[in-house]
């Protein structure tokens, strides 16, 4: 059997089990050992495709299975994985394991809480196995349905308005993405009748130079609206800011990551010559998103908002990489989400610790909380420094990846825009020491907060979990960037492969 | 010869720091720092080690000093050309920084048991100094300009935390987010530097750099923007890094503040080693700077000289011991910037080249000496201003005689170090250029008055009461005083113009009795006017103060730097940009976004009267629809 | 003898009784007379049925079989119908139309 399918049965019998289960205790339990489970089959799946690339496995993608689903559409369910969405993987199942224990204690209907969390963690994992189009935005909308449910009944604050507000806005995304979607599909071949959504074989056929101008703002943008595209981000600091915690983790820790996967497997591989043309409307975009997310974080006072915007400016940055479109800066957008994956995991599941004790999320109503809860407080400073780019942490490895890449181009407008990007470095260290000094450092600012407890043990799981992911990737870097790039050689050939218009 | 093991010389400390990290919480206070002193004393044994090999036990007299790469192992594939290296580079400014970090830090260290004693955070410090000493020695070691940067990193973030050590004083912290941020935007420009000048030398390893018939100087020429190179732009560039670290104009704000951390970490980082990167990183690059890109060189060169006086008069309007002691530093440190600027490339021309590294060696003897000494003297007064402070001589004696030599040094008395290093920068600038001379010349002498000013105020004066009289720290302060101030007193004698040059062959150096007199006499000149000023109390200073009022104002205030920069950060960035960008992003890009949302629900609205619910209202529409149909299709098609 | 009536005079029956119903139907608030006007319809229908039958095809029976359904169908319409008026005449104390217009928006 391959191995691939397990990653949709595993959570399917979690699911069925947490069906089976009583209370919380019994549900989380169920979920824990689930995702456990999935975690290790995700670390199985690495070392499984680095022992097949050491063989001597050239194909573009390992562990291939392909069922008919639909036989007049053509439509498959087709898997297979390259390197870069083994890494994707990895993440997923990390952030997934690490979101079952920082949620140990949720009181409110507990089964239909995991059950939401693990149909999302699903979705996600079904969206890096796949090799077919619509299966793929099949597991995408898979994805983002149970946000609805879980921001609008577990959440807080404005719950109902952000629920809606991101769901609607995703949706909208889907909607552009699903005509983007389409439009490659009726183009994928001259011949009617061999139609296909087949990832691979559409990248070997050309879709004329006329749709792809058209199709693909369609795509990028509705990836882009995921992956937090200015002017398209502002779902995410309220959406964000409502969910509980682990839903926060999951939706920025990974979810986001499918819009910036996405536009880099669909709309940019599939359409070359239109993503070149187009590349320096969207280029503007995002360097936007990443000066202006860490401005805007700048004077947040909410934890979630800080947050969410720093979110914006890092998702912004793996756009931004992505168009840049050589393989160092792609290489570096990987790494990138990665980083960002696990660090904001991290810093969302922090913050759900840090307002379960203080009830508060507002930073200037706390301060030296270092001396209460060291454990929380160093644990905080590791992952701000490590998404303040701090070398031995992910972070710095992809930000010097992306600027490397992005400085290979040699004309004056990349090169602007690549200074502009790289000066986020200063303004986010701007905002996550704010928030250190406000927030951690300081003298004690309520005396309520005198009586709080560090970490339990299953907050100790969730976080040191994240903080071993981060330094590994940051202090042994190479062996992620070796297989993200292995896999990236046949894309960069495809884009380099075609005639460059000149535009610049 | 073998230099592999030189990979422990960083590798230790960075071991400590993982222990004393992990596990610190559990130990005994002083199991904790006896862990992080012979972790470091491990390092110190095998830099000196290193170090005699390399210069002595292993050379062959008569030639060169080559770098040799101890170690080298790839970290990172960037692109075809490019992929960064972690490694030990042994040559000769690297091994002397290799002595100068450990002996210092290991000082330090000794030290810090002593004066950190019952701090409940004892563990948490030595595991930091530990990281420090780490990513310093990495940083000095490096191989290529890459690794230093990421190095470079590190040591900002550990003097980050040491600086906001004591955490739970406001001050404290808001220092350490200070130097933090601003050393940060000055490694953006460091950034922007290597990017440059990797992309258009295709490496980053500083053997290849560095090499006079190597790519990066082959590439020298050519105007790319504004009149200068590319090579001349990414030097600018990197050198903006070296200058934030190395607190030079404009970028020295957060040295003062700085000082808010203990006064051991001020002896180390902001005095004897973390400080002087910028140099170093000058220094290692150096034959790029001189031979590839002159104009560079001369911007080194004019802001240190700069640098240099403005500090200078700074430090003589400051009360807070350790703040002189900072402006001091900078003043030193520009110092050594203006010697490098002024160096040519090989043999006798590379004399500025020298003097730099020989001010650099002396210097951080004599100013971690000068802050150990403050430290034990707040450590006896509990406080920071010199104003609390007089008569401290009869009861700190060890204390006062090591802080004496090393103002002697500092001055540039002979036969003491300072007064060798010194001399030689001031022989290299007036070969160089007349103007950077008269400015360091005047420095000199008033380095001899701030320094003596500071000296008579501690330790004479009239003042005798005390709350608790003030007693003499233990010897586990005092014996690294009086090593650093056997350092101080003989560092001078070492024969740097044989050991450290510019291309590594030995030159011929004398002391040039024509430059020499005339800057001791300036010195002798400061301390002269410092005594009649301060020895006792008398009314001269604030008549000085009085008639100079505007410029001692200016100078007390730091000429305002500090507002400048709370101006720039308060006002502007947070004020006219991030304020604005919030609001814009909740009102114009959000409201957009709840625009659409209300529009589509507005339109609902106003359609929804149709569904009216009566049957009746349906059927008519219904049947009438129908009957338009037919007659449209009756009569009209 | 049928042969006699002229088609047009059975048309205008109808059609005139197909009008009465919709008439009855839009004007009506009662549900049992738009119930009524709705049957009028049906046999207005009923009767085009059978009468194009018989003068078009008169050897086939599909018009009158589909007379017959109609009828069935008219006939459990009826008693639907009737049911649901009896509820509602249950939950509102009427059957006047206008009252029965909670279903909106």
């Amino acid at each position: 059997m391959n191995i691939l399918n397990l990653f949709v049965i595993i959570p399917m019998l979690t699911v069925g089990g947490i069906l089976l289960t009583k209370d919380l205790k019994q549900s989380r339990l169920v979920s824990a050992i689930g995702m456990g489970f999935q975690l290790i089959l995700s670390f199985v799946l690495v070392y499984l495709y680095l022992k097949e690339r050491q063989a001597g496995n050239t194909a573009a993608m390992l562990f291939t299975y392909d069922a008919l689903w639909f036989p007049s559409l053509n439509i498959h369910y087709a898997l297979g994985v390259d390197g870069i969405s083994v890494a994707m993987i990895a993440l997923t199942g990390i952030v997934v394991f690490a979101g079952i224990f920082a949620s140990w204690k949720m009181e409110l209907l507990p089964r239909e809480f995991f059950i939401s969390l693990i149909i999302l963690a699903s979705g996600v994992f079904g969206f890096f196995i796949s090799l077919d189009l619509f299966t793929m935005f099949l597991f995408y909308e898979l994805a983002v349905i149970p946000m609805y449910l879980l921001i609008g009944i577990w959440g807080s604050g404005p719950k109902e308005y952000s629920a809606m507000k991101l769901t609607l806005m995703l949706m909208a995304g889907s909607a552009m993405l699903l005509v983007g979607l389409l439009g490659i599909y009726f183009f994928s071949s001259p011949d009617p009748h061999a139609l296909t959504f087949n990832l691979i074989e559409i990248s070997k056929a050309h879709i004329p130079i006329g749709m792809q101008r058209f199709l693909f703002p369609f795509t990028f943008i509705g990836f882009g609206i995921l992956g937090a595209l200015f002017p398209f981000h502002t779902w995410s600091p309220d959406g964000h800011a409502s969910a509980p915690t682990a839903v926060s983790m999951l939706h920025a820790g990974v979810l986001m990551k499918l819009g910036g996967y996405g536009a880099f497997r669909v709309a940019i591989f599939l359409m070359p010559e239109a993503a070149h043309e187009q590349a320096w409307i969207f280029l503007i975009l995002t360097a936007i998103s990443v000066v202006y997310g860490a401005f805007s974080a700048i004077v947040q006072t909410d934890l979630k908002y800080i947050n969410a915007y720093s979110s914006v400016s890092h998702c912004g940055l793996v756009l931004f990489a992505v168009l840049m479109m050589n393989q160092t800066a792609m290489n570096g957008a990987i790494v990138q989400m990665i980083s960002h994956g696990l660090m904001t995991a991290l810093f969302f599941a922090l913050i759900g610790m840090i307002y379960g004790r203080t009830h508060t999320r507002l930073i200037n109503e706390m301060g030296g909380l270092m001396k209460v809860i060291p454990f929380l407080g160093v644990v905080y400073v590791i992952a701000g420094l490590a998404s303040l780019g701090l070398p031995g942490f992910s972070g710095f490895v992809a930000e010097m990846i992306i600027f490397v890449g992005s400085f290979q181009h040699t004309d004056l407008f990349h090169r602007v825009i690549t200074i502009v990007a790289a000066s986020s470095i200063v303004i986010t260290a701007v905002y996550i020491l704010r928030v250190v000094g406000t927030l951690l450092l300081g003298p004690i600012k309520n005396d309520h907060f005198l009586h709080l407890e560090d970490a339990k043990w299953y907050e100790r799981i969730s976080t040191i979990t994240l903080v071993i992911a981060i330094t590994a990737i940051g202090t042994a870097p190479y062996w992620l960037t070796d297989m993200i790039n292995y896999s990236l050689v046949p894309i960069v050939q495809k884009l380099s492969s075609i005639q460059l218009t000149s535009l610049y | 010869m073998d230099y592999t093991y030189t990979l422990f010389i960083p590798l230790v400390p960075l071991f400590v720091f993982l222990i004393l990290g992990l596990l610190g919480h559990k130990m005994p206070p002083i199991v904790a720092g006896l862990i992080g002193t012979l972790g470091l004393g491990l390092s110190a044994v095998l830099s000196y080690f290193t170090a005699m090999n390399y210069f002595w036990t292993s050379h062959v007299p008569e030639t060169a000093y080559t770098s040799i790469k101890g170690f080298e192992v790839e970290w990172l594939h960037l692109t075809e050309k490019l992929t960064i290296h972690l490694g030990v580079l042994i040559d000769p400014i690297s091994v002397m920084m290799l002595v100068v970090i450990t002996t210092v830090s290991l000082m330090v260290h000794i030290y810090s048991i002593g004066y950190m004693k019952g701090d409940p955070g004892f563990y948490r410090f030595f595991s930091f100094l530990s990281l420090f000493s780490f990513s310093m020695l990495g940083l000095v070691l490096a191989t290529n300009i890459f690794q230093m940067y990421i190095f470079w990193e590190l040591v900002g973030v550990s003097s980050f935390l040491l600086i906001g050590f004591y955490y739970e004083k406001p001050s404290a912290v808001a220092a350490s987010k200070k130097a933090f941020i601003v050393t940060r935007f000055a490694d953006l420009g460091f950034l922007i530097g290597i990017l440059m000048l990797s992309f258009n030398t295709g490496t980053f390893d500083f053997q290849t750099l560095t090499d006079p018939h190597g790519p990066a100087i082959a590439q020298a020429g050519g105007v790319a923007f504004m009149g200068m190179s590319v090579l001349t732009w990414s030097l600018i560039f990197i050198f903006v890094g070296g200058a934030g670290k190395s607190a030079m104009f404009p970028f020295h704000i957060w040295l003062p503040d700085a000082m808010e951390g203990p006064t051991p970490v001020s002896a180390l980082i902001h005095a004897a080693t973390m400080v002087v990167a910028g140099v170093y990183l000058v220094a290692r690059l150096f034959p790029v700077f001189a031979l590839g890109a002159p104009d560079a060189l001369h911007v080194v060169a004019w802001i240190g000289g700069f640098s240099s006086i403005f500090a200078a008069v700074i430090a003589c309007t400051q009360t807070d011991i350790k703040r002189v002691l900072a402006f001091s530093t900078m003043s030193q440190i520009g110092y050594m910037m203006l010697a490098l600027g002024v160096s040519g490339y090989g043999g006798e021309e590379g004399l500025g080249f020298m003097a730099s590294n020989f001010h650099l060696f002396t210097h951080a003897m004599f100013k971690a000496l000068l802050f150990l000494g403050a430290g034990a003297v707040i450590h006896a007064v509990h406080s920071n201003e010199i104003g609390d402070m007089g008569n401290l001589r009869k009861y700190l004696p060890i204390t006062h005689i090591t802080f004496l030599i090393a103002c002697l040094t500092i001055a540039g008395i002979p036969p003491f170090s300072g007064f060798f290093s010194k001399d030689e920068i001031l022989a290299a600038a007036f070969r160089d250029n007349k103007l950077l001379f008269a400015i360091e010349y005047i420095v000199a002498g008033l380095t001899a008055f701030y320094m003596f000013r500071l000296y008579y105020g501690i330790f004479w004066g009239k003042k005798t009461h005390y709350h608790h009289t003030p007693h003499e720290a233990p010897k586990v302060m005092t014996i690294p005083l009086l090593i650093l101030a056997f350092g101080s007193v003989f560092a001078g004698f070492l024969p740097f113009h044989n050991l450290v040059t510019s291309d590594g062959k030995s030159f011929e150096s004398h002391i040039d009795w024509m430059i020499a007199i005339p800057s001791v006499l300036i010195g002798v000149l400061g301390i002269a006017i410092a005594t009649v000023m301060y020895k006792s109390e008398t009314a001269i200073p604030d008549k000085m103060a009085q008639s100079f009022k505007h410029l001692y104002k200016w100078a007390s205030r730091k000429f305002y730097m500090d507002e400048v920069y709370l101006f720039v950060t308060r006002k502007i960035i947070f004020r006219y940009i991030s304020m604005p960008i919030a609001w814009f992003d909740r009102h114009i890009v959000d409201g957009t976004m709840n625009g659409i949302a209300g529009i589509t629900q507005y339109a609902a609205y106003s359609i929804k009267g149709l569904q009216s619910g009566k049957l009746q209202q349906y059927a008519f529409v219904f049947v009438s629809g129908t009957v338009i149909l037919v007659l449209i299709f009756v009569y009209l098609v | 003898m049928i042969q006699n009536i002229p088609l047009s005079y059975f048309l205008v029956i109808s059609t005139s009784m197909f009008f009465i119903g919709i008439y009855g139907f839009l004007t009506r608030r009662n549900l049992i007379t738009m119930l009524m006007s709705v049957e009028l319809i049906l046999n207005s229908v009923n009767i085009n049925f059978v009468v194009f039958n018989k003068y078009l095809f008169p050897q086939h029976l599909q018009g009158h079989f589909f007379m017959l359904i109609v009828i069935a169908v008219a006939a459990s319409e009826a008693a639907v119908a009737i049911a649901i008026i009896i509820n509602i005449y249950r939950n509102f104390k009427s059957i006047d139309v206008e009252n029965v217009d909670e279903m909106k928006f």
